[in-house]
């Protein structure tokens, strides 16, 4: 642990470095993204458009600078070492035995020693500032939305405003937003990398994530954790809308097309790929803590593989054998 | 009668898969039968399949290591070209058949092209080096060996019957639990682990106590060459984190086979758990693997600059280090799990301190070259490539062990860019130069240069071709493991990649042509003194190849380059030390119980994955008596006599002396 004035020292020392590498280094991605100006937005990771994902990436870049500032001599040094010092080259002294030396030996632990301690820095207080659970603002209310990764598509429950959506995910632009997720059964990460930080989605379990997109726009949402056959198709767009275009998606959206209970859940847990966005009007209360507390059961598997006959045995008969 | 197995298992609708089957059931029978009529059998067998020889032991791991390359390689092609094609197609392979590919390219280059590649080197220097007449337990490393071959082999025999796993190289439930992943898929990799990580276990058991109780008199641990030492720390980390393996997977085993609830979603299992597990494994995996790479780089820098290795004792604490860290930072592989950020930052800054003797090994190895005389053999192009990659490779790990910028990058392309980086970087570059390195000592003569140089410069070029993308590809939000792909930028890239692949195959190429050519000229290319290279330890003093018995009395050792230290004083007095007295030598006999341990295990394995239970227990109990009969044997070693010890010992010493007007004191 850290004391409180090496803590404010590190974050000047981030806050300043922020500044000098991030412009550094965002020239030089400029420079190498030239030839593909046209498809600039694409840099995900690098283009964010909130603030979680701007913080990602300033960490990114500073740690990635910390980094080559020894990287990149060393790697010189290499180059350097070999050359000169290679058989043919009679100027090169030759100390064939000349094996060890305290002074050298010390600074090579030290090098690598104080990067490190500047970089755990970087990772402590990155790991506090941007935990997925930390709420982005203390003033402003988050929009709340529940996340259910199902075989293979996405279901998003707006809580609050009693709808649901699958596969689109539409967001209020400048507002944070408090995602709750799951997985109806096996794993995957929720991802957008657009606006930042992933996170897991596992049955059984609840996991957090606050988000924000600053302004409008659509942006790439994702699974980033392999969950099966279906798993390529598990991707969905992102809205980000001006709060009143939100209010009247909503709007739009309440009352309309089926009701999402459990027997809608249970059906729409079913694998399948490539479903077309589609909204629900209105939703069970409760239905995702169901989800969560497994009150809704886990979505089923696909019944038989090859040599997975169907005779394979269920949870529990087996064990009946076995004894 | 026969379990689930059926004609049904057997992918006859599948193009790509039945081509391949034929082609390989023809090569293997086109090999058998030329070794059959060549009269070649009784040899194979007598030197080869059933030698306890550590030497031959270690090239036959390694000979498994170069096959399974070629295996894994073809699966790495078919990869590169579906996700080169398949922007807003399918491709040429279905999700099931894809989903298969990169689970058995990860599983086999891990499992049975790094792992056996590194024992097999272990195994063939280690015991050379420390001057010692063999391992600890002979038979026991036979049936190590055989053991990781039983594996391999199921593993291929997936090819063709029934399928392997679709769940990715780390079988995460609830994934890989029987309610998502029913078919034998998952089997079939459970159990091809089980009884490799056996034969890994025991091969670790084995080195340990070799390193530890079989050294030449004088072979203190502090005149060991650094390659011991990290063959030690290597093994100790495989003795204390494969249990853990076999714990892992036979939990899952119980989940699959017989209704337990470990790592259900349901009835109380706990999937997060299994990803603690493995990871517990995992993470000293890959020190397992490239601990010994460190050692090898260490040898060929001294050797190829001219000087002992610099920081000798600060490179043994390094090694030490890592091994003892490693164990303590496994939790970097999920920081998206969701654990608290206190958690997060401690595995993220525990992960970097591994950088800090990472770092020192670096530096100590640009210091072996300063003020030394560097040669560009082919080991030393692996070595330089080495630094430069891994450099690369290290950075990015450090940047991934950031727990926010891992929240943008976990299992994206830049992570696999990352590992590929630090293995390919790493531990392949470093098993190639063991290989250029070792392989006069090991047959006699050396390998072709010119093809060794040119092997290299595609492997080099085409690694940075084929991932440098793929960290591009990681910013631009692409995660692992698509099928298909509707981002049109992304392509171009992947099709990059996909050339950067290529250019590696040209590279693979070279290096089979090599070895080819190498063999057929092997006269011209002849090792007459036993060192090639100008060699410092010990194991270039034997002959190349080493006799049965390697040395013919045992060396007495004087310091960390024990052989350096001879060769100079016989340089500059322009004579050998006095013949010493021959004795006769006891050696352990030839085993069989190796290769029939595996054939029972092979079968025992198969016929738990498809369910034959009959059959399992026929095997077992024929493992089982294999096992008893080995315990009781009387006889395990047999002389040989003194005269034919001194008659090896006279001819090397007669090279050697030959050769010794040829060569200069240094200065």
């Amino acid at each position: 642990m850290m004391g409180i004035s090496e803590r404010r020292c590190l974050r000047a020392v981030r806050r300043r470095s922020n500044l000098a590498w991030s412009r550094t280094a965002l020239r030089w991605c400029a420079l190498a993204a030239l030839p593909l100006a046209l498809t600039a937005c694409k840099w995900a990771v690098l283009d964010p458009r909130g603030p979680v994902g701007q913080a990602d990436r300033t960490i990114l870049i500073d740690s990635l600078a910390i980094m080559l500032a020894i990287g990149v001599p060393t790697i010189l040094a290499t180059f350097a070492f070999a050359w000169w010092f290679r058989a043919s080259n009679t100027r090169a002294r030759y100390r064939p035995d000349w094996e060890f030396s305290g002074a050298i030996e010390l600074v090579v632990w030290s090098i690598p020693a104080m990067v490190i301690i500047l970089l755990g820095g970087v990772a402590w207080i990155g790991s506090h500032d941007l935990d997925p659970a930390k709420p982005l603002s203390e003033r402003q209310a988050p929009v709340e939305i529940q996340v259910v990764s199902l075989d293979w598509k996405w279901l998003f429950i707006y809580p609050h405003e009693g709808v649901a959506s699958v596969n689109e995910l539409v967001v209020p632009a400048g507002v944070p937003l408090r995602f709750s997720l799951t997985s109806a059964s096996v794993w995957n990460a929720f991802f957008v990398p657009q606006l930042g930080s992933m996170i897991y989605t596992m049955n059984g379990m609840r996991t957090q994530v606050n988000l924000q997109a600053d302004e409008p726009g659509t942006f790439h949402g994702l699974s980033a954790h392999f969950s099966g056959d279906g798993f390529s198709d598990m991707h969905f767009p992102v809205r980000a809308v001006r709060a009143d275009e939100f209010a009247a998606w909503i709007q739009a959206t309440r009352g309309t097309g089926p009701t999402l209970d459990g027997a809608a859940y249970t059906a729409l847990a079913r694998q399948s790929t490539k479903l077309a966005p589609s909204t629900f009007g209105a939703v069970t209360p409760e239905l995702f803590a169901q989800v969560v507390r497994q009150e809704l059961p886990p979505g089923p598997g696909p019944g038989t593989e090859r040599g997975g006959a169907a005779e394979a045995p269920k949870a529990g008969e087996a064990a009946k054998k076995g004894h | 009668m026969w379990g689930k197995l059926s004609w049904e298992a057997v992918p006859l609708h599948e193009p790509i898969v039945m081509v391949t089957s034929a082609v390989v059931a023809i090569a293997i029978t086109a090999v058998l039968a030329w070794v059959i009529v060549k009269g070649h059998l009784p040899y194979i067998w007598k030197e080869w399949l059933s030698s306890v020889d550590h030497k031959r032991i270690g090239v036959m791991y390694i000979l498994l290591a170069l096959v399974m390359l070629l295996r894994g390689f073809a699966d790495a092609i078919m990869m590169r070209s579906q996700q080169a094609v398949a922007m807003g197609s399918a491709g040429f392979l279905p999700p099931e058949h894809y989903n298969q590919i990169f689970s058995a390219h990860g599983t086999i280059m891990i499992f049975f092209v790094a792992m056996p590649f590194v024992i097999g080197l272990m195994n063939f220097a280690v015991p050379l080096q420390l001057g010692a007449r063999d391992v600890a337990f002979p038979v026991l490393n036979s049936v190590g060996f055989w053991l990781t071959a039983t594996g391999a082999l199921l593993v291929n025999i997936s090819l063709f019957i029934g399928e392997f796993a679709r769940v990715g190289w780390l079988p995460y439930p609830p994934l890989s639990e029987l309610a998502y992943s029913p078919g034998v898929g998952v089997d079939y990799y459970l159990w091809a682990l089980q009884i490799s990580g056996a034969g890994t276990l025991l091969s670790g058991v084995n080195l340990v106590t070799t390193v530890l109780k079989v050294r030449a008199p004088g072979m203190t641990y502090l005149h060991m060459p650094i390659f011991c030492w990290t063959t030690l720390a290597s093994n100790l980390l495989i003795v204390a984190a494969f249990p853990i393996l076999t714990a892992t997977l036979a939990m899952l085993l119980l989940d699959r086979y017989l209704g337990f609830h470990f790592f259900t979603n349901e009835a109380g299992g706990n999937p997060m758990m299994f990803m603690n597990l493995i990871w517990a494994w995992g993470h000293p995996e890959v020190y397992i693997l490239v601990l010994p790479a460190f050692g090898i780089f260490s040898e060929v820098f001294a050797t190829f600059s001219g000087k002992p290795l610099f920081g000798y004792r600060s490179m043994v604490a390094a090694t030490m280090a890592i091994c003892i860290l490693s164990f303590m930072v496994w939790l970097h592989h999920f920081f998206t799990m969701g654990a608290g950020a206190d958690v997060n930052a401690i595995f993220g800054i525990a992960t970097m301190i591994i950088a800090v003797p990472t770092g020192v090994k670096i530096y100590n190895w640009l210091f072996t070259m300063y003020s030394g005389r560097v040669v560009f053999e082919p080991p030393m192009l692996w070595a330089l490539g080495f630094v430069v990659t891994f450099i690369i490779g290290g950075m990015t790990g450090v940047l991934l062990a950031v727990p926010p910028a891992d929240f943008v990058l976990h299992n994206s392309l830049f992570l696999v860019a990352h590992f590929h980086n630090v293995i390919i970087g790493g531990v392949v570059f470093g098993l190639f130069a063991g290989y250029e390195y070792w392989f006069p000592k090991a047959f006699g003569f050396r390998l072709h240069k010119g093809l060794g140089l040119a092997a290299f410069w595609f492997w080099i070029v085409g690694f940075f071709v084929a991932f440098m993308p793929l960290y591009v590809l990681g910013l631009m939000g692409m995660t692992r493991r698509m099928q298909h792909y509707d981002v049109p930028e992304w392509q171009p890239w992947l099709q990059v990649a996909a050339g950067g692949a290529a250019l590696i195959a040209i590279g693979v190429a070279l290096q089979v042509v090599q070895l080819v050519w190498s063999i057929r000229h092997r006269e011209a290319l002849r090792d007459r003194t036993g060192d090639p290279w100008n060699g410092r330890t010990l194991e270039w003093m034997t002959p190349s190849p080493p006799p049965m018995f390697n040395y013919a009395v045992m060396p007495e050792i004087e310091g960390v380059e024990a052989y350096w230290m001879r060769k100079q004083s016989a340089i500059e007095r322009q004579a050998l030390r006095p013949e010493p007295d021959y004795h006769d030598i006891h050696m352990p006999r030839n085993s069989s119980a190796g290769f029939i341990c595996a054939f029972f295990a092979a079968t025992m394995g198969f016929a738990l994955i498809w369910h034959i239970w009959w059959l399992v227990a026929l095997a077992f109990v024929g493992a089982w008596a294999v096992f008893v009969v080995v315990a009781w044997r009387d006889e395990h070693e047999e002389a040989i006599p003194a005269a034919t010890v001194a008659a090896v010992d006279r001819a090397n010493r007669a090279a050697r002396e030959a050769a010794l007007p040829t060569l200069r004191p240094v200065s």
